[in-house]
Formats: C-alpha cells, structure tokens, sequence
C-alpha cells in the first residue's frame, strides 16, 4: 500500500482489517512483520515550506531525507540534531525519509548540544488508527497551545498514528568546525575527560569516544571563534586538532559505522556518562563506542545475548536496534516498562489505535 | 468566564473529605479557613477568583499521593499550584475543588556536575535552582520573567519558556525526568539523568499538560555550563517593518543571538517614562545579547552591527560595561510593571512566523484603534513570541470585557498568520475557549484521549484548556 495522499493513507487505515506496518525507506524499521501489509510513506514526499528568514521547515512525512538536507544545504542551514542513516547498519538499501527519523527520534552526534529530533520538531500532521487526519502543534518555534503530541508522536515508531507531515525549527550552517583529539585514553578517562570538555563553557556540540582510535570533541561556530574555542580546551585538556577526516568520522558515529558488515546484535543503551565505561565492560560486548559524552553506548554482543540483564541496576535502557538471523524474537526491541509506566503507554496506544492496527505489539 | 457549578454533592461533604485530608498531613499542612484558602482564590491572572474548598501544602510525594488517593475516592477535583503566578488562570481553582501546592516542596536531592543534571523537589523556585548551581559555574536554562518567584512544577505544566530560550529551548529541552503522581495516587518515575525517555515520550506529553495528567512532585533538570560573558546591543529604527527586516537578516546570517527582543513605540515610552533607561527616542527597539568570551562577544556584536547598519538605525548602542548593560536590560525588564503603573493591562502571548512581524505590529495598531485601546507590544523577536499589552481601566464598566475582547481578536490574528494562541504561558481559563480557532474538533478529541488516559476520571485541575462544551460530555459521563 503506497498513498499519494493524506486522504488516501486516512482511508486506507480507517477501513483496514489487518495489521499495517508502516514503512518510510524501511531503512530503520525495528520488528519483524508476521501478518499484514506494508504502508510505505514514499508516495507523500516533498517539502511544503521553507523559511529561511524564520528557520522553519515544513515537509511531508515520505520525504528523502537527501532531498531536505540538499535544499538546507543551499539556503546554508541545517537540523541541530544530525539525523543519522541506519540503512548501512541494518544490511538494507532504501532511502532514509524524514518521517521515518521522526517516528524514530533518530538523532546524531550533535544531539548532546543540539537536542534531539523530537527538540527539533515543532509540528505535525498524522493518521491516527481510526482513520482520522490530527495536527498538534505548528509552524513557530514557541508554541504551548494543547498539549504537546508533537512530542508524543515523534519515537512512537508509528505506533499511534502514521505521520503525514513533520515540521521543524533549524539552525545555520557554521562557518567552522573543528574536532579535537584525544589519544590512548582508557575508557573511563575518555568519559572524564568528555564530562570536564562538556562541563567547560566552550559548547561542545561532539563529544565521542572509539576505544582504541581515540577520544573526540567538536567545536562549531564562527571561525575564530572556533579557533580560540579549541585552543582552550586544548589547554584544559591536552590533545591535537584533526586536520582531516573530521567530517568523516562524526558521520561514522552519526551511523553506527564501526559495526556496518559485523555480525551481531547492536543495542543501543542511554545512560548517565559517569556509569558509562562500568557498564561498558561490564556488557562483555564484541564492541563498544561512546557518543553523547558517554550518555549513549553502542554495543554489538554475540547474538542472543541478553544486554538488558547485564545492565543490571544502572540507570538508563537498552533499545535491541539489530537483532541477529535467527534471534529476531528473542527480545523485545524496546526495554519493558514499570508496571504503571506500561499502563500508560498501553492507554495511549488503545485510545490512538484501538483496531490494533498500527505496526501492533512493537513498543509493548 | 463560564466556570463549572460546584457539585453540591462535594461540598455537602466538606468536613468528612476534610477529615480524611487532615489524617494523612501534618497539622500545618490543611488550609481550610474561608479567610486563608482566599490566598488561593487566583493566580497572576487576577480578574477571575474563586476560593477553593481546602488547600493543602504537602511536603512529600507520599503526602502528595496520600491526598490525591483520597480526592479520586471522594471524586474531588484537584488544583495543582506551584507559585501561583500563571498569567493564563492555570492555577484558578473552583469552589468544590482542593488545592494541591507544592511550595513546601523545596528540597535540591541530587546534584551531579560531571553527568550535568539537579533533582529537585517542584516547589523549588526556578532562580533557586539556578542558584544552587552557579558557584560551580552551571546555570538552569529556561527563565520565564517571574523566574523569582515560579516554581518548577508550574514551569513543567506550562512548558515555561523565557528571554534566553532562542538558543536554549524552554522547559521541555531541558527536562530529563520526573516523579509523577497520577490522581488515582500512584506514584512513578518518567525518565532519570539520562537522554531521551525510554518509550513513548510520555515527559513529552506532561510537560505543557497544564496541571491536568498528573502533579509532578520531583523533577531531574539538565544543567549547563555559564558561558564566559554576555553582552547586549540595542539598536533603534525608525519602522517596525525595518527592525522586523533587520532580525531576519541577523537569523539568516547564522547568528543564533541569545536574545534578541523587540519593543515598539507605546512600550519604549512607557519603560522610558517608568525606568530612565535612556531609550532613543524611535519607533522599535531590538536588543540583541550574545555570548562568549570577550572577542567572541566583539566579532558577534559587529557582525550584527554591520547587518543593522544596512537598515539605517537611528540608533545603535554597544554596551561597553555591566553598567550600560544593565541599563540596556533595565526599560525590557521593567516593562510589565511599567505598564501596571500608567494602566490596568492584559499581557498576550501569541507566536507568529517572525516574517510576519511587521504585517501582525501593523494589523494590532488596526484593532487598537477600532476598540480604542492602546496596546504596547514586547516581543522574543528571535522566536516570533509576541506580548502585546492591553491597556485599559479595570474601574471602567465594561472596559475588561472590551480589552478581553480585543485581546481575543489578537490572539485569532496570530492563529490566522500560522502563529498560534500561546507561545508559553498556556491556555489556562484565559484561551480555553479560543481552542476552536487553533484546533479542529478531532485535534481536541485527540488531545482530550491524552487525559482520558491519564486522568479517566477528569479530576484534574478543571475547566482549564479545553473549551467547557468540548469536555462537557466526558465530564458528564462521570459526574
């Protein structure tokens, strides 16, 4: 099933009988389809509104992601929050649309400065289960008129609604950017030494660290302002700044480049940056990297292995973002809930889509 | 404004629902007495009143749960309060309702530099959080004007904002976790010190609810580091088209600012009038703060100068100290109490596409002299989020409504350019009824599905958001 349009797609999920999985480029998409059909968002592609002036960016929801970040390029503007590309990782070609980030709150790298998708996101327009077309928010940066759905769809995975039309607030391009290196740090120093960077007062919108290539901090903005910015942090902290491959390398991060074409399971655990290089060893992974300052670890484990229970107590969650041949039922992609937290997403997901019809029994 | 009937059924229970509450707090903690629940009678949004049935000041979740448990038996509505100073009526109570305050709620429980978060108990004041932190260099982002005196749980319902949330984002950037107690008296925890909530986004969802899905009792708030120094540069134009023009260009030269505020004519004499900050004497006003060190200040201030120069300014004044900063800041700061000494005033808060800047300042002077009001408008250029003031005599028969009226006429003017009602104070009682404009019935129905789930039994703070005939049956249903 492929609408051209918002009323087409209403339709076609208000008399649906079977379960629809909804698909942007299916590059990114968690769970495994066992009845059903597949709703791509392709045919609902283009950018509505662009206003440079007012850096806002309206776009409907099967929009290439390629095509929005050619047109930002252009007018010299960007998405804080790095949206990343999963195609490589998942072993799957398509093409990453912006809907698919949304559904996904898929953010990058730039995110620890920058906020997340659902930061950046400041409207948008869906198909709920029973058909119904519903907007929430709008095109102005500022708003708190109802409640926030706009925050509630973006990382619903298209659970309870299928979103037709995203809006953004953007940033300008910087003029520079500038990457610092950090070498032969042990995992828990590295995270120190991001924790002291991210503590300074010089914004740091990169902070990752690759066990045995190094430890990395990016400083963007105006060129000398970069330049006395990396020269500070030079001080507080040793190091040297890339001369090249900078780019390059938080692209990598951005997507999960280290475990393309490597067998295994790949998690992805948010967690508190001082607990990080514990938990870290702790995992008993094939591979681990930092981004977000140590919040956020990327582990590739041995397929089967049960990330969630080595966690243990740590506080934070483990998402299963690439399960294995073989191991794709083993555990749920989303970390199970408390009691009561459970009960609301349930709510939520009941009263939003009560045929049961929207990508069912993914989140829970 | 319509508010729903006390249920005579509730009041005629007082003392018993009362005596129950008095069992599970502190002595000190129940506020019955006609004369002491008047305190509580409004919010900042003074031209309604009514004193609620009982307030209670708890100083625990467990209080806070022990006395939600027993208003959803007795199927009491509750009012959260946190400082009281919701310029929408987000706090107003009814008369059968209890208010929950969390003011004696102030405790800081946890601060940690190296992972960049404080939890704090919600009646803690928005400066006191920043307080608690600056010694080590850290400050709490979002800064609403009344950052003295608002709580955090009033921040997180209304998804407060502030002067400086152009480059920090407001209340919901930078909300990492909370304590959450649902009305039913459950208690748990939404997210921690770490990114991005597992789940669906349901902090997302609370923040901005308005008091309506749950009361919010401890919350982990992200911190970042102070930057090096800020300064701010005031230019002066001789249009509002032409100021309009000149902030597109400084957002299109990829400057972010972290400020950027906007006054025009009315607004800048009456701050001049009431403050002496030394405005010129012009038709708009923007002042522009940055941040840095000292040299990142002076590339950035003279960047935006050369920009500003391209428009022609009657005036540009770089600030070369604390003292000409301050005096810079001092007419915006005192603005509202500017216009509180010369006349009663109604502060709006619509966000408009900032293209739409010089056409909304042109179409309100329209509706000003229609009505035959005089409204001065204070502006977040950077973000669209406009406060226009409306000035009128509250011993006037019949000049609130007038000024009510007008302000309705804005507020649909916002919502007609792609803007929207409230930027950041909320919809409150103030724009409940205005939702229709913004909202199609589905969009309402979708938002109202939200409460349901949260709060099935729509106890929650009433009549607040949603327009009474757009709730009327689910209230019904339950009553």
């Amino acid at each position: 099933m492929r609408p051209d349009s918002e009323a087409e797609l209403a339709e076609m999920v208000r008399t649906a009988q079977e379960p629809l999985w909804i698909m942007g480029g299916g590059t990114r998409r968690l769970g495994q389809m066992a009845q059903g059909h597949i709703l791509e968002t392709g045919g609902m592609s283009g950018i509505v509104l662009h206003e440079p002036g007012a850096l806002t960016l309206v776009a409907r929801a099967g929009t290439p992601l390629a095509l929005i970040e050619a047109e930002l390029a252009q007018a010299g503007q960007r998405l804080a929050f790095e949206p990343s590309k999963m195609a490589r990782l998942q072993g799957r070609s398509g093409e990453t649309t912006i809907g698919g980030i949304v559904a996904a709150n898929a953010s990058g790298p730039g995110r620890i400065q920058g906020g997340a998708c659902r930061d950046s996101l400041i409207g948008v327009r869906f198909v709920d289960g029973q058909g119904y077309v519903i907007k929430s928010g709008g095109r102005v940066m500022k708003n708190v008129t109802g409640y926030d759905l706009v925050k509630l769809m973006a990382g619903s995975h298209g659970t309870l609604g299928v979103l037709t039309e995203v809006s953004f607030k953007l940033l300008p391009k910087s003029e520079a950017s500038a990457t610092l290196r950090l070498d032969g740090l042990a995992d828990a120093e590295a995270i120190a030494a991001l924790s002291r960077a991210l503590g300074s007062p010089f914004e740091v919108n990169g902070a990752a660290h690759l066990p045995g290539v190094g430890t990395f901090l990016r400083l963007e903005g105006f060129a000398k302002s970069v330049a006395y910015r990396s020269a500070q942090l030079r001080m507080l902290l040793g190091g040297d700044v890339m001369t090249d491959g900078a780019e390059a390398l938080w692209a990598d991060i951005r997507d999960v480049a280290p475990f393309w074409e490597q067998a295994g399971d790949v998690w992805r655990i948010s967690t508190k940056p001082s607990e990080a290089a514990t938990l870290g060893a702790r995992l008993g992974a094939e591979a681990v990297f930092y981004d977000w300052g140590g919040g956020l670890i990327w582990a590739r484990m041995a397929p089967g292995t049960d990330v969630r229970a080595r966690m243990g107590s740590v506080v934070g969650y483990a998402t299963l973002i690439r399960a294995s041949a073989g191991f794709e039922g083993t555990f749920g992609h989303f970390a199970p809930e408390p009691a009561p937290v459970a009960a609301l997403s349930a709510g939520l997901r009941a009263k939003f889509d009560p045929k049961s019809v929207l990508n069912p029994g993914l989140m829970g | 404004m319509e508010m729903p009937l006390p249920e005579p059924e509730i009041l005629a229970r007082r003392s018993f629902i009362l005596d129950r509450l008095a069992a599970v707090l502190p002595k000190d903690g129940l506020i019955a007495d006609a004369a002491q629940t008047r305190a509580y009678e409004c919010d900042a949004l003074t031209s309604y009143r009514c004193a609620p049935m009982a307030v209670v000041l708890p100083r625990s979740t467990a209080e806070v749960a022990a006395v939600l448990r027993i208003c959803h038996e007795e199927g009491v509505p509750v009012v959260p309060r946190g400082s009281g100073t919701s310029l929408a009526g987000g706090a107003l109570p009814t008369a059968d309702s209890v208010v929950v305050g969390v003011s004696r709620m102030t405790a800081v429980l946890e601060t940690d530099y190296p992972n960049r978060f404080i939890r704090v108990q919600t009646g803690r004041t928005n400066l006191s959080v920043t307080a608690e932190i600056e010694n080590q260099g850290f400050f709490y982002a979002p800064d609403p004007s009344s950052q003295l005196a608002c709580a955090i749980a009033g921040n997180i319902a209304m998804n407060s904002g502030g002067a400086h949330c152009l480059k920090y984002g407001v209340t919901t950037n930078n909300l990492l976790g909370v304590t959450l107690v649902q009305m039913d008296g459950t208690v748990m925890e939404i997210g921690g010190p770490y990114m991005d909530a597992a789940g669906l986004d349901l902090l997302g969802v609370l923040c901005g609810s308005e008091g309506q899905l749950g009361v919010v009792t401890e919350a982990t708030l992200r911190i970042l580091p102070k930057p090096e120094g800020a300064r701010p540069m005031l230019i002066g134009f001789d249009s509002n088209e032409v100021a309009g023009a000149c902030v597109s260009d400084i957002i299109r030269a990829g400057i972010v600012p972290v400020a950027i505020e906007f006054m025009d004519r009315p607004c800048i004499v009456a701050c001049e009038d009431f403050a002496h900050a030394g405005y010129p004497d012009c038709e708009a006003l923007l002042i522009i703060e940055v941040e840095g060190s000292p040299d990142e200040i002076d590339a950035q201030l003279e960047m935006i100068a050369q920009i500003a120069k391209t428009h022609h300014p009657v005036e540009l004044r770089e600030s070369r100290s604390a003292e000409e900063s301050r005096k810079i800041w001092l007419g915006r700061k005192s603005a509202f109490g500017a216009m509180g000494n010369i006349n009663d005033y109604i502060c709006l808060d619509g966000t408009i596409p900032v293209s739409s800047l010089p056409e909304v300042l042109r179409r309100i002077g329209e509706l000003s002299a229609t009505y035959g009001l005089d409204v001065a408008n204070v502006f977040h250029a950077g973000d669209g989020n406009m406060h226009p003031l409306i000035l009128f005599n509250a011993n006037l028969p019949g000049d609130l409504d007038k000024a009510e009226a007008l302000g309705a006429d804005i507020m649909r003017l916002c919502v007609e350019v792609g803007g929207c009602l409230t930027g950041e104070h909320g919809v409150g009682v103030e724009k409940r009824d205005l939702m229709g404009v913004q909202f199609n019935p589905q969009d309402l129905e979708a938002q109202m599905q939200v409460k349901d789930v949260f709060d099935p039994k729509w106890l929650l703070n009433p009549a607040k958001v949603f327009p009474l005939q757009a709730s009327a049956s689910r209230r019904a249903a339950i009553a």
